[in-house]
């Protein structure tokens, strides 16, 4: 593991991790995102990568790889675009989230050329489950790269063993069945579902799928030691896409999903850490 | 060879495999388990046999197009008749065999995804004929283009449900699908239409459509000299293929190629694909140059599929199974041919295999035997015929 990593999983709980797609609207825009959202205590960075078939994506992540697709992005462009958010200042780890499609099209070697060109830190590709990871496992051991696996509500513990044993960055627990997305509450049982996981993980272990209000953070804090959040600050993103696209109002808009944010990761108490 | 796939992770070769979110892995292991056992469980086979017989009016009979063949002067010409199917095409094979299977694991409710509409009307019938709630996933601009089978799986109880991202195609309601799918396994069991998908997908729907193959070697009374079908995803040709594979005949797939091969505007993705991975395995399929699915395109939209089968990608790579492709213009061509020399409108995806056969057909003697597997009828399709043919069918 590499030490931007390294520092992550020793810092350990109350980790924010949010998600945001490359190119939504404008790499600019996306740049100024990163930048504000490490300033409001993110701990690492998921850049999702736009697809044409997003298969665990709800319609507003859907959306937003559109806008970031009829924009010309990809997987090598985006990135490149991380390196101009390290050039701008960005620390924290950067984990790219995309299909294996693309990937797969990018090849090993390219992509893990692109990795360290830009400083990026860690993979997640959620259509690539544990038996079909093996030779991605072992590249990303070797290039030093976290590879995050994805366990759910209806793994099993022979499974979640396997992968727990295997996992690396963090574990990404997704909250409920379904597809990324808001959620009002959470059902009971994503508590249970996070202590069987606890129980087996030697890397922090993070819940995503729906969290998109401060009293969920505050609710699943003891239980978990960070918050993966996409949707929510995605659909904030679409609500100021005008402003977010021109250099004018770009400022404005970034600060108001700033305010967002902050309310958001409030029950952490760790706003602006890394300024 | 070919019987030994898929292994036990579901491979053919290098293809197929399970490309999907840990959330629906639950799903798949226990479909997996439950299959095996029904597939294991005479009484489950009988029911199914029965169920093909008494429902769907099987066996489907093989019909010598004779005058056909006398036209074109070669070999003999034999069609085998799924367009003679309870509902007018060889889904319902399939859909008999999941709808059961759905049955036996004690699911409630069936989800489907439908392109030209024959998959969703066999997935709808057979969700009234078990008692089974059913929703269809359909894009928007299949739903317009396929009026009637749209009314058709309303009136049979099915909720269709339009599909507005993407391209509001058949692409687009499999992923809708996939992802109502993960979100309610509890009750719900997903009926694929075709041999994608991931594993065991593409092995369950081949031995539910191996039925087209096992019953056409019973009879005929030699082995045919060729055998032909069309392919988009890959089904009836999966299942036409599958019996004859360990024999001496020449098995043919063909595709669409559309407005032509390299006009870009085609569905052959076999020869202008390449490896990817689509709605759960890995196989060809059209793309762009950064691995974005492209859509495809055929007159037939049975066939307007970017990807196709893993075990045909295997059967390509192989070389057991050779595919080449069909365009628009030659298929209605074909179709015309078949409704005036022996009085039968094929499905425009039927088409594109009968017109290979008659390519073929001249260059072989008249003691040779050419089978094709006439997928379905082509009534679903006699606004598209009219669309193209228009006032030359006089001519």
């Amino acid at each position: 593991m590499n030490k931007r990593f390294e520092k992550f999983v020793n810092g350990r709980s109350d980790l924010f991790i949010p998600f945001i797609v490359a190119g939504d609207p404008t790499e600019e825009a996306t740049i100024e995102l990163a930048l504000m959202l490490q300033e409001e205590g993110a701990n690492a960075l998921e850049l999702g990568i736009p697809y044409s078939d997003p298969l665990a994506d709800g319609p507003v992540i859907q959306r937003a790889s559109l806008r970031a697709l009829e924009h010309g992005m990809s997987l090598e462009k985006a990135m490149n675009l991380v390196r101009k958010m390290r050039d701008r200042g960005l620390e924290i780890p950067v984990v790219i989230f995309t299909y294996y499609n693309l990937l797969l099209q990018l090849g090993e070697e390219r992509f893990f050329a692109l990795v360290h060109k830009n400083d990026i830190d860690g993979l997640l590709v959620p259509d690539l489950p544990f038996e079909e990871s093996e030779e991605w496992r072992n590249s990303c051991k070797s290039n030093e790269t976290a590879l995050i696996s994805l366990v759910a509500p209806t793994t099993s513990d022979k499974r979640l063993k396997a992968i727990a044993s295997e996992s690396s960055g963090f574990l990404y627990c997704v909250s409920s069945l379904g597809v990324t997305g808001t959620r009002k509450d959470f059902h009971s049982s994503v508590f249970d579902f996070l202590e069987r996981v606890k129980g087996h993980s030697e890397v922090p272990v993070a819940i995503g799928f729906g969290v998109s209000a401060p009293d969920q953070v505050e609710k699943l804090k003891n239980f978990c030691d960070g918050v993966i959040v996409g949707s929510a600050i995605i659909r904030q993103v679409e609500s100021h896409i005008e402003a977010l696209s021109e250099e004018a109002s770009r400022k404005e808009a970034v600060d108001q999903i700033r305010t967002y944010v902050r309310d958001l990761v409030s029950p952490y108490g760790k706003a602006k850490i890394h300024t | 060879m070919a019987t030994s796939v898929p292994d036990q992770r579901g491979r053919y070769g290098r293809y197929g495999g399970k490309y999907v979110p840990e959330t629906a892995m639950y799903a798949l292991e226990e479909l997996e388990e439950s299959l095996d056992k029904a597939m294991a469980d005479p009484q489950f086979m009988a029911n199914y046999h029965e169920e093909l017989k008494k429902y769907s009016g099987r066996p489907t009979p093989i019909t010598h197009a004779e005058n056909l063949s006398k036209r074109l002067g070669g070999a003999q010409i034999h069609l085998k008749r799924e367009d003679l199917n309870h509902t007018g095409a060889h889904k319902l094979n399939n859909a008999i065999g999941q709808a059961l299977l759905a049955v036996r694991m004690g699911k409630e409710k069936i989800v489907a995804e439908t392109g030209a509409g024959q998959h969703g009307v066999a997935a709808a019938t057979v969700a009234a004929r078990f008692g089974l709630e059913c929703k269809v996933f359909m894009g928007e601009e299949d739903i317009r283009r396929q009026e009637l089978n749209v009314f058709r799986m309303k009136l049979l109880g099915a909720e269709v449900v339009p599909v507005s991202s993407g391209s509001k195609t058949l692409k687009d309601a499999t992923n809708e699908a996939i992802r109502y799918w993960v979100s309610n396994v509890e009750d719900t069991f997903y009926l694929i239409g075709s041999v994608v998908g991931p594993h065991p997908y593409p092995k369950m729907v081949r031995d539910f459509q191996r039925v087209i193959g096992d019953e056409s070697r019973e009879q005929l009374t030699d082995l045919p000299d060729k055998v032909i079908a069309c392919v988009g995803g890959g089904s009836n040709a999966m299942g036409m293929f599958y019996p004859f594979l360990q024999d001496d005949v020449t098995l043919i797939g063909v595709e669409a190629a559309g407005k032509g091969i390299h006009t870009g505007e085609h569905a052959a993705t076999l020869s202008e694909g390449r490896l990817g991975v689509i709605h759960g395995s890995i196989t060809y399929l059209l793309q762009s140059d950064t691995g974005q699915i492209q859509e495809p395109h055929s007159i037939s939209a049975g066939l307007d599929y970017p990807g196709i089968g893993p075990e045909h990608a295997y059967l390509s790579e192989t070389g057991r199974v050779t595919y080449t492709g069909i365009t628009d213009k030659e298929a209605l061509d074909a179709l015309k041919v078949l409704s005036e020399e022996e009085g039968i409108i094929p499905a425009i995806e039927s088409a594109h295999a009968l017109s290979e056969a008659m390519k073929q057909a001249p260059e072989m003697s008249s003691d040779e035997v050419i089978l094709v597997c006439l997928s379905g009828r082509g009534d679903k399709d006699v606004h598209t015929i009219m669309e193209h043919l228009g006032g030359d069918v006089d001519e």
